[in-house]
């Protein structure tokens, strides 16, 4: 049966779909099989990637943060400076030009913190494609400046009332849209999430983070980092980082998950936490994966101060990886990735989006303990203007106001 | 309940009749699962020749929504699986003979193992079901648990499925194969597919199941159009959306009036009358 293997990491992922979109995601299958060995596309790619988004990206040593933690050199993969301002941009232009090949001339995407909305607006508007965004409402106005992003951009954004009104949700009305409409619309999917070939699709386009990373660290550092530390929502920035150190065994991977209000209280998105509060093996959105759902199999709500990672699934080769325990995975509280907000802004000049802001909390924990020599890799996903107001209601409501 | 292929006989015996079958859907708890258990009743006496009895799942992909509104509203009233077998078995003791389909998303039935899924659903009632996030290619350990449970299987089939993957859900189908109309999730249309009879004639020519035709069938006059060519008509949204707005104490009511006048449209060769 290797028909039922396709799209498997370990035992997770797979193609569980309805009906409807069995067809064309065969049909993106093939596509992006040829796109992969073809070396035209591959060369639009990097002449994209280069001359539009601005990589490489640079690798910025953290001089004040290392000397402020005392403990291991402080590296930071500048996924901020990518045009838009994240990671997503890698992505949303790989899956353009597919659509383009494909004859597509309509995309459609879903958001949760608004930058791989913006980043699928920008790209479709780059190439000449009509795009639709399916954002949750409560997403919508936690992330209002980048709602307004997307308009300008030129794209439709529907706000999702449904559910929870954030990410799942989001995702579960472009899925709705693309049932209707597969003839001539691509879903441009944000993160390492959904039914195959998306997981791995989206791999490989993120993975240029960590082969410039991995180059990058060894001609500064003159050596591998003992650490990699990445952010974990769908899992796409920590699989584009991972992927280029995932054979260098002697360095340790690490994703950090969302732990909201902490994780004993349920009301986080750490999927990979232990015990009662944590997620089990199970299917959302086309993969089998960890899911945050109770004893019914319904899905359960999450909440984190960072809307990019306030959904209850995770990526499928994350759930491998930690199956398999070469990577592991661990959760920061949003007060945790809230100070570590300021404090990069403070010591490095740096906004870091709340997303990327929990790598750092986690990074802050770990360096101290390691040695002067130690190489501590973080991935900067994303820049942080995005949430200075939700940073400033949260400082306010610290303060008394 | 005793003997195999219910499903594929149900619909035989009304195609026979002259005829396609009646299939009739709700979602099991909204309002309530007793007031779900009155409903089956009601659809009964209205010619349903099989009802679909939909499981809600907190993120249903598939459902526009009028589906995805009861589903809120069944969850909200604490529909849960184990709840809906118990109600399958309370209507089966008192006498509900009509064939019973589980409409339903993969997780809740992963949650409970497919295995121990199929033994207790046949052990309560329910004759088949439809997993409409699971395509044959991932249903091997499911299959085989239906399989051995006398659990009839419907797989979907779509206007994207290629012919090479209809007769691998022809396969997989033991009980019939359901044909989704539209592209697009539940929900009422304004038209029906122009094409709908030669896209019937291409799946009757590669597979030897009944078809029944369902996703935006909500008139008599759609209705009696697919009866043309499909073995089964299934209608949901529509009777969903009746009992969405009755007046409390008139859902019974009008669900039986709309079900009877759909059951009336299905009679082949006939102008439909009311």
């Amino acid at each position: 049966m290797s028909a039922a293997r396709k799209g498997r990491f370990g035992e997770f992922g797979g193609v569980f779909a309805p009906e409807t979109l069995m067809g064309p995601l065969d049909e993106l299958s093939r596509a992006y099989a040829r796109c992969r060995k073809d070396r035209g596309f591959q060369e639009e790619l990097s002449r994209w990637l280069k001359d539009y988004v601005g990589r490489p990206t640079p690798t910025t040593f953290a001089a004040r943060l290392t000397e402020r933690f005392g403990g291991a050199r402080i590296y930071l993969k500048r996924e901020d400076l990518a045009h838009t301002g994240a990671h997503k941009i890698n992505n949303t232009i790989g899956q353009a030009l597919l659509a383009r090949r494909m004859g597509k001339s309509r995309v459609i995407a879903e958001t949760g913190a608004g930058q791989h909305g913006v980043a699928a607006a920008t790209a479709a508007a780059a190439m000449g494609l009509s795009c639709r965004v399916y954002m949750g409402e409560v997403d919508m106005a936690r992330q209002a400046l980048n709602v307004f992003r997307m308009r300008l951009l030129g794209a439709e954004v529907v706000a999702v009332r449904s559910g929870s009104r954030t990410l799942k949700d989001a995702i579960n009305e472009a899925m709705r849209d693309w049932v209707g409409h597969v003839r001539d619309t691509h879903y441009i999917l944000g993160s390492v999430l959904g039914p195959h070939p998306y997981p791995l699709m989206v791999r490989d386009f993120q993975s240029v983070i960590g082969r410039e990373a991995r180059r990058q660290t060894l001609a500064a550092a003159g050596r591998l980092p003992d650490l990699a530390v990445a952010c974990v929502g769908g899992g796409s920035n920590a699989i584009g980082l991972f992927t280029a150190f995932l054979k260098d065994r002697q360095v340790e991977l690490v994703g950090v998950e969302a732990g909201g209000e902490g994780t004993a209280t349920g009301r986080h998105a750490a999927r990979f936490a232990a015990g009662p509060g944590g997620g089990r093996p199970g299917v959302l959105h086309g993969t089998y994966t960890y899911i945050l759902q109770d004893d019914d199999g319904q899905v359960r709500g999450t909440h984190s101060v960072s809307a990019g990672l306030d959904y209850p699934a995770v990526g499928p080769e994350h759930a491998a990886l930690f199956a398999s325990k070469r990577a592991s995975y661990v959760s920061v509280t949003d007060q945790e990735a809230l100070a570590a907000f300021d404090l990069l802004a403070r010591t490095e000049g740096i906004l870091p989006a709340l997303e990327s802001a929990h790598a750092l909390a986690y990074a802050g924990k770990r360096a101290p303990g390691m040695g002067k020599d130690a190489v501590l890799l973080v991935n900067l996903s994303g820049r942080g203007d995005k949430d200075v107001h939700t940073v400033q209601a949260t400082q306010e409501a610290a303060d008394g106001f | 309940m005793a003997s195999k292929r219910r499903l594929s006989r149900a619909i035989l015996r009304a195609n026979r009749a002259g005829r396609a079958a009646f299939i009739p859907y709700l979602a099991a708890g909204d309002p309530s699962l007793a007031a779900t258990g009155s409903f089956l009743e009601v659809l009964r006496e209205a010619g349903a020749d099989i009802i679909e009895l939909g499981v809600p799942f907190s993120d249903p992909i598939a459902d526009g929504p009028v589906n995805q509104r009861a589903a809120e509203r069944a969850l909200a009233a604490g529909a849960t699986l184990p709840g809906i077998l118990e109600m399958v078995r309370g209507v089966r003791r008192t006498g509900l003979a009509t064939p019973l389909v589980l409409f339903s998303y993969y997780n809740p039935v992963l949650r409970m193992g497919p295995a121990v899924f199929a033994q207790a659903a046949r052990a309560a009632g329910v004759d088949g079901a439809l997993i409409v996030d699971l395509p044959p290619e991932e249903a091997g350990a499911y299959r085989k648990a239906a399989g051995a449970a006398g659990l009839e299987t419907v797989f979907l089939a779509s206007p994207t499925t290629s012919e090479e993957r209809l007769k691998l859900i022809a396969r997989a189908s033991t009980g019939f194969i359901y044909y989704v109309s539209r592209l697009g999730v539940t929900g009422a249309r304004e038209s029906l597919s122009q094409t709908l009879d030669e896209e019937l004639t291409r799946i009757k020519r590669v597979a030897a199941k009944p078809v029944a035709v369902g996703f935006g069938i909500s008139t008599p006059e759609q209705a009696a159009c697919a009866a043309r060519g499909a073995d089964a008509v299934v209608v949901g949204s529509a009777l969903v959306r009746l009992l969405e707005d009755a007046a409390p104490g008139q859902a019974a009511a009008r669900i039986g009036e709309s079900a009877r006048a759909l059951a009336a449209a299905l009679v082949r060769g006939k102008t439909r009358g009311g």
